[in-house]
């Protein structure tokens, strides 16, 4: 070979060389065993506020163990797509927050550890966990996918002095008098109930406990989608007419989809709010604790045959491990530390949900009302929603179709029983 | 043909005694020399392979398998259904496929009119400012700031002008200008088409304008000037000078943007998040729906191959067209 062919084929080498460099340069930081990555939901005000709180804790963590804890707080805008990248791809964090109601399905993609007896002993063990919880963080049948983490329920927060203006007593206690109270608080630009009308996942929660109180299921006993029923429509139709037919809601809610009805709740623009664990996002947008009550979600007066006493999903945060982790006993060791019960009281203080495990449960922290209500329904009448692998689907076809359902009911077009159940069955029709 | 770059020269040259010329290296080049170009071709058959053609046939490969998350972490695993995601998404009579259909209608119109209009405003601004005037640079430099903004910033700065309640279009249009007594939904609803297209206008628009005004300084002035001396007034020209001179870069500025709105993302996604109005419903949503939100990635791919096949009809129709006319012209 000459010496210009000898070049040539030494540049051409090289550049092949380079190309396979790129692709090759991986997350070093796991595979150095004394280091974690994870990826933390974002539970407060912001991205900052969490890295704020959390900091503290993991210093802490390093300092005991000597494992350095490199977290980046996900938005929920992007947290479910990014989970899905790292289960795809392999890489990624090595330690995770997945919103409960996702559980199954991710267990089904195989790349979470899944706890079983060994696996939940090393953080701790199974008895320490609030059972509720622990429903909630994998398949039935199958050990968890994850370690509950944080936990809510949904609550009816409502503004005491609208409600003193309006001659109202106490909180409604089922959906009839929510929405006759909400015609009497539904003046001079101010409305009764606040919706997230544009968030497909917020629907979907929605859509799941007003089917439980009407009789209805999303999928059967086989798994198979069964979204279009009579009860499903009934219920869809219930939680739609507070804004179409009752108009106790803005028509604007319908474009709401970045926790803008808890604001308004915030502001006074809005005299009632169905949401989960709110107490700490309302202190950061300046509501004092007194000035809201917070009370069980409502009920139907009169359940039809079937009907559940069922008025919130077991909601709540999750912490989960790659199998991809090259360093599994500190990935436990740090989820061990997370769910200890010093850990437990200081985070669910601060986010204002409630700890997943029963020894911090009795700190004297979590004896407001709020969080008595929360403890209330997740011990009585609050049900997981359904653990199959089509889960996640499940929230974006149904939550979308009401989606759609409340920008007709803004936009003045009707909302009745068959434009529902035409959205259901369009929504049943795409599952696979 | 690869023997043609060898020099003739050097052969015919009497070799010298001692010369280096007498060594092997200046024997007369046969196949060996014919391996460079092809050696100098490598590194881009190696970048077009991993970027183009690999990605493309993994890409039909997983529209043929069912690919949902029980699969996706080892998707060679994921069984082999054939057309299976095909049928399933292009046949009109399941509510997928009247999904799809209405997306692509939706899709189709929204190119067509986004593209119309931003060429149109392009070769206004363009021919306006083809002559030089006291501010020109400065008009310019505006023009194309929609185009240098990041399209994130750009769009959710819209996305918040178009809130209904606390937005500045309905402050404007319904409080100052009194134009409308109730304040119209524009994310929702029948209006977020209108939205979506004039955010696209506005976002396309200064590319076309950039394109039109580089094309309109190879218009030699004495065309100009001979057709203002025939008598020729501002339309007259601009349809028998301008045009006709502008035709080259016409033709590759409209398939262009066509492709670009037509395949268009971050533009709905930004304005509307992952599941947009159906009114609104472009078929690069509808596909990232199906793939990321609802976790099916045999349809989700079936849907691209499907959309890919109709951009490549569509480009290969229009430059066949195209290209008669200019033989056609010549």
């Amino acid at each position: 070979m000459s010496r210009r062919h000898l070049g040539i084929f030494t540049a051409a080498v090289l550049a092949a060389a380079s190309l396979t460099a790129c692709g090759g340069s991986g997350d070093d930081s796991a595979a150095a065993p004394k280091t974690l990555t994870y990826w933390a939901s974002n539970q407060g005000a912001s991205l900052e506020a969490d890295k704020t709180t959390l900091q503290p804790e993991l210093d802490k963590f390093e300092k005991q163990t000597g494992i350095k804890v490199t977290v980046e707080v996900v938005p929920w805008s992007d947290l479910l797509n990014r989970l899905l990248a790292a289960a795809a791809s392999g890489k990624g964090p090595d330690v995770v927050n997945i919103g409960n109601t996702w559980s199954a399905s991710l267990q089904a993609t195989g790349a979470l550890v899944e706890f079983d007896d060994a696996a939940l002993q090393a953080v701790g063990g199974k008895d320490r966990i609030v059972p509720a919880a622990l429903a909630a963080a994998g398949a039935p049948g199958k050990p968890p996918a994850a370690v509950p983490l944080y936990s809510m329920a949904y609550s009816l927060y409502y503004n005491k002095k609208a409600f003193a203006d309006a001659g109202i007593t106490a909180p409604p206690t089922t959906w009839e008098q929510l929405a006759e109270y909400g015609k009497k608080l539904s003046t001079g630009g101010k409305w009764g109930l606040a919706i997230e009308g544009a968030n497909p996942s917020e629907n979907a929660h929605h859509a799941f406990t007003f089917s439980q109180q009407y009789g209805g299921e999303w999928f059967d006993s086989a798994g198979k989608p069964t979204f279009d029923t009579p009860q499903n429509v009934s219920a869809i139709k219930r939680y739609i007419d507070f804004m179409a037919a009752d108009k106790i809601t803005n028509p604007s809610n319908a474009e709401y989809a970045q926790n803008q009805s808890v604001s308004d709740f915030a502001n006074g623009k809005a005299a009632m709010l169905l949401w989960q664990s709110a107490g700490s996002n309302l202190k950061t947008q300046n509501m004092p604790a007194d000035a809201y009550g917070v009370a069980p979600v409502p009920f139907l007066a009169s359940p039809p045959a079937g009907g559940k006493k069922v008025n919130s999903m077991v909601a709540g945060i999750n912490m989960a491990v790659f199998k991809h982790t090259k360093n599994k006993d500190g990935a436990l060791s740090f989820v061990k530390f997370m769910t200890s019960d010093e850990e437990q009281t200081i985070l669910n203080k601060t986010y204002g949900s409630l700890p997943a495990v029963k020894t911090a449960a009795s700190d004297p922290a979590f004896s407001a009302t709020e969080q008595k209500t929360i403890q209330e329904t997740l011990a009585t009448t609050a049900a997981p929603l359904p653990q199959v692998p089509e889960e996640s689907t499940f929230e974006t076809l149904v939550g979308t179709a009401m989606k759609e359902l409340f920008a007709d009911a803004a936009s003045g077009k009707p909302v009745t029983e068959e434009s529902v159940k035409a959205k259901l069955t369009d929504a049943q029709q795409k599952m696979r | 043909m690869a023997t043609s770059t060898t020099a003739p020269d050097a052969d015919r040259r009497e070799p010298q005694a001692g010369s280096p010329a007498r060594r092997p290296a200046r024997r007369p080049r046969g196949p060996r020399r014919s391996l460079l170009p092809y050696l100098l071709l490598v590194p881009a058959i190696v970048l077009e392979l991993a970027i183009h053609v690999i990605p493309m046939v993994v890409g039909v490969w997983m529209s043929l398998l069912e690919l949902t998350q029980f699969h996706i972490r080892d998707w060679s695993t994921a069984p082999f259904i054939g057309l299976e995601n095909y049928r399933a998404t292009l046949d009109l009579n399941s509510a997928a496929g009247k999904e799809l259909l209405h997306s692509f209608w939706v899709t189709l119109a929204y190119s067509l009119l986004s593209v119309g209009f931003a060429w149109l405003l392009g070769i206004s601004a363009a021919v306006v400012l083809q002559k030089p005037f006291r501010g020109r640079a400065i008009l310019r430099a505006l023009f194309l700031t929609p185009y240098a903004l990041p399209v994130y910033a750009a769009v959710i700065t819209w996305s918040f002008l178009l809130q209904r309640d606390t937005g500045l279009v309905n402050h404007v249009l319904v409080d100052q200008l009194g134009l409308l007594n109730e304040r119209p939904f524009w994310l929702i609803g029948d209006n977020s088409f209108w939205s979506l297209l004039v955010v696209s206008v506005w976002r396309n628009w200064p590319f076309a304008f950039l394109c039109l005004m580089a094309g309109l300084q190879n218009v030699p002035g004495e065309l100009y000037e001979a057709a203002a001396i025939d008598g020729a007034g501002f339309w007259r020209r601009l349809r028998s000078v301008t045009l006709p001179m502008l035709r080259p870069v016409n033709l590759v500025l409209l398939l262009v943007l066509f492709l670009w709105t037509f395949n268009d993302f971050n533009t709905p996604y930004v304005l509307f998040g992952g599941s947009a109005p159906e009114q609104a419903d472009l078929i690069s949503i509808h596909i990232y729906r199906s793939s990321f939100k609802t976790w099916d990635f045999g349809s989700g791919s079936a849907m691209s191959v499907a959309l890919l096949l109709f951009l490549l009809i569509v480009s290969a129709a229009y430059l066949l067209i195209t290209n008669r006319r200019r033989d056609d012209h010549a």
